[in-house]
């Protein structure tokens, strides 16, 4: 198995346009499921009867097979990119759901009497207090779903999607394994890329965490 | 029923007849009618589910009572927003319970922030209070986590006087700090308060702490019953019945001693020609005793007006002669007085016990 360094160089614009949309899949997955579930994740702190159900359907939804759900959606939204993202997003739910409850449930009681005792609003407590402290878990929850939607956005092609992906199916048709490579670094190297640069932006936002100089 | 009237000064805060009970059906405060003056501070004092913390709690409206009325300045809390309220009260919370996310400066600021002052005005506000509670100005940009316990407890009682409220409510906030770094601490409280006259309602379960703090002691009994209510002195003196007297433990007497002053102690002139001699530096200030007999030195410790009658004792028992060295502020010799005179002193304490806070038990 040899890689064909001529066709690389003759496809960098390809392999970069391919790399962006795989990356610009991944990441509008993690900002939905983020929008999704930051407000479910405060309501199942908070009322502790939903908390059992809102996880256990994010989990029961993450079990249906990613090619299930993308045939599920095509009546609905079609062979588009507004399907693959749906698909992506119901997956990071698990994740971005369970780490965010987590979160808010780790910020310490005497905080928020804290908050409460100076004569802060639920609503105030909530943005100022509550969901920075939450911040580290729900950043690692991030970490994990950007990671996992990167390495899932390649399935999407089945439906004529799938970003880096389609470089598998293009080896796989014609024998030639270098596509199938360079789709394969390429997408570990989003993915290690993707992933440092949340830890940066974790380091930048959480200075109190930082160990003392 | 118990109701303390202090009967001096103006009111600023009134329980009258309050009730808590809490849903599971305990009842934490039992027909509470309590008054606390402006400008003092009120201990409440007990063992751990007597009330206590509820008290406190509902002056700010952190607990709502079942039944009763508290007015903090003549306002009824319950008529008043909470969160305004809240902001309008100072409040230490147990082991300082600061923001782990905000510089000190930061914690110290947040009242005035939630008030509107706009963040320039508010740090500068808070660096101000950092000099104040004593703490140096570069422990502003600080985390909670970078400081002791004793520092982050400063930080605790700046953050409360952040938008000069004019009461202050702190729930056993020295309570997880070493003996020492504890009597620093009721040391600054009591200097702050010199200059700052709150109204502060403290609660503590360390007798000795509401002795040192307190105006006034109230001592709650577990089911939420206030038992007695008096200036320290007078608890001291007079407790009102056998669970106050165990309360206020074995050294009642001592602690007694502990809150009454030299000054009013005869003294006369110090002994020449007897068994020991006092030695005197040029200043005239007590250097040692020495023995006529073979010259032998013992040190002295020499007192002030201001020292306390438990110090005076305690000389008198050190010293080879009963007799206790008086001196000026400056140290110079004023003369001495004996272990007699302290004692006689001491057990007068029962009938001056009359002035300040009287209780009264129906």
């Amino acid at each position: 198995m040899t890689v064909d360094w001529s066709w690389i160089g003759d496809h960098t614009h390809d392999l970069t346009s391919l790399a962006l949309s795989h990356l610009q899949a991944a990441l509008l997955a993690v900002f939905f499921g983020l929008l999704i579930s930051l407000p479910l994740a405060v309501v199942a702190h908070r009322v502790r009867a939903l908390r059992g159900v809102f996880l256990g359907l994010s989990n029961v939804l993450f079990t249906i097979p990613s090619i299930a759900i993308f045939v599920l959606l095509l009546p609905v939204s079609g062979l588009t990119r507004t399907t693959t993202v749906i698909g992506l997003t119901v997956y990071t739910l698990v994740v971005l759901l369970r780490n965010t409850v987590e979160g808010l449930d780790s910020v310490p009681v005497k905080t928020k009497e804290a908050a409460k005792a100076m004569g802060t609003r639920p609503l105030r407590t909530l943005l100022t207090v509550e969901l920075p402290l939450a911040l580290p878990v729900i950043m690692a929850g991030v970490r994990i779903a950007t990671v996992m939607s990167i390495s899932l956005v390649s399935v999407a092609t089945y439906i004529g999607d799938g970003g880096l992906g389609q470089l598998f199916t293009d080896g796989f048709q014609r024998n030639f394994p270098t596509p199938v490579i360079v789709g394969v670094v390429l997408t570990l190297l989003l993915a290690l890329v993707a992933d440092a640069l949340l830890v940066a932006v974790q380091y930048v936002l959480t200075p109190w965490t930082r160990r003392r100089a | 029923m118990t109701i303390c009237r202090p009967g001096k000064g103006h009111l600023m805060i009134q329980f009258d007849t309050v009730h808590k009970r809490f849903p599971n059906g305990t009842t934490a405060v039992h027909d509470l009618s309590l008054e606390m003056p402006e400008g003092g501070v009120t201990v409440l004092v007990g063992s751990s589910g007597c009330g206590k913390t509820t008290t406190l709690r509902m002056i700010n409206r952190m607990v709502d009572p079942t039944s009763g009325t508290i007015r903090v300045g003549g306002k009824d809390v319950l008529e008043q927003d909470a969160a305004e309220l809240r902001r309008s009260i100072g409040y230490v919370i147990q082991q300082a319970g600061l923001f782990p996310h905000r510089t000190v400066l930061d914690n110290i600021a947040t009242v005035p922030l939630l008030l509107g002052w706009g963040r320039k005005k508010a740090r500068a506000r808070a660096a101000e209070l950092l000099e104040t509670v004593g703490l140096a100005a570069d422990a502003g940009k600080r985390y909670p986590h970078q400081l002791s316990g004793g520092q982050q407890q400063r930080v605790g009682v700046a953050r409360a006087l952040a938008a000069d409220p004019p009461v202050l409510l702190m729930d056993e906030p020295f309570g997880a700090v070493d003996p020492v770094v504890r009597t620093q601490l009721q040391d600054e409280l009591l200097r702050l308060q010199k200059e700052l006259s709150k109204t502060i309602v403290f609660v503590t379960h360390d007798i000795d702490e509401a002795v040192r703090l307190g105006d006034q002691i109230a001592i709650f009994r577990t089911g939420g019953h206030l038992v007695q209510c008096a200036t320290p002195a007078d608890l001291l003196a007079r407790p009102a019945d056998d669970f106050v007297a165990d309360f206020l433990g074995a050294e009642r007497g001592l602690k007694l001693l502990s809150l009454q002053h030299l000054a009013d102690v005869p003294q006369g002139p110090a002994p020449e020609g007897g068994a020991w001699t006092l030695v005197l530096d040029e200043a005239r200030k007590p250097r040692h005793w020495r023995a006529t007999a073979d010259d032998a030195e013992l040190p002295v410790r020499p007192l002030k007006d201001t020292d306390s009658l438990l110090a005076a004792l305690n000389e008198s028992i050190a010293s080879p002669n009963g007799l206790v060295a008086r001196v000026d502020a400056e140290g110079v010799l004023t003369g001495v007085t004996s272990r007699d005179d302290i004692h006689e002193h001491a057990s007068k304490t029962h009938g001056h016990g009359t002035h300040g806070t009287a209780s009264v038990a129906i």
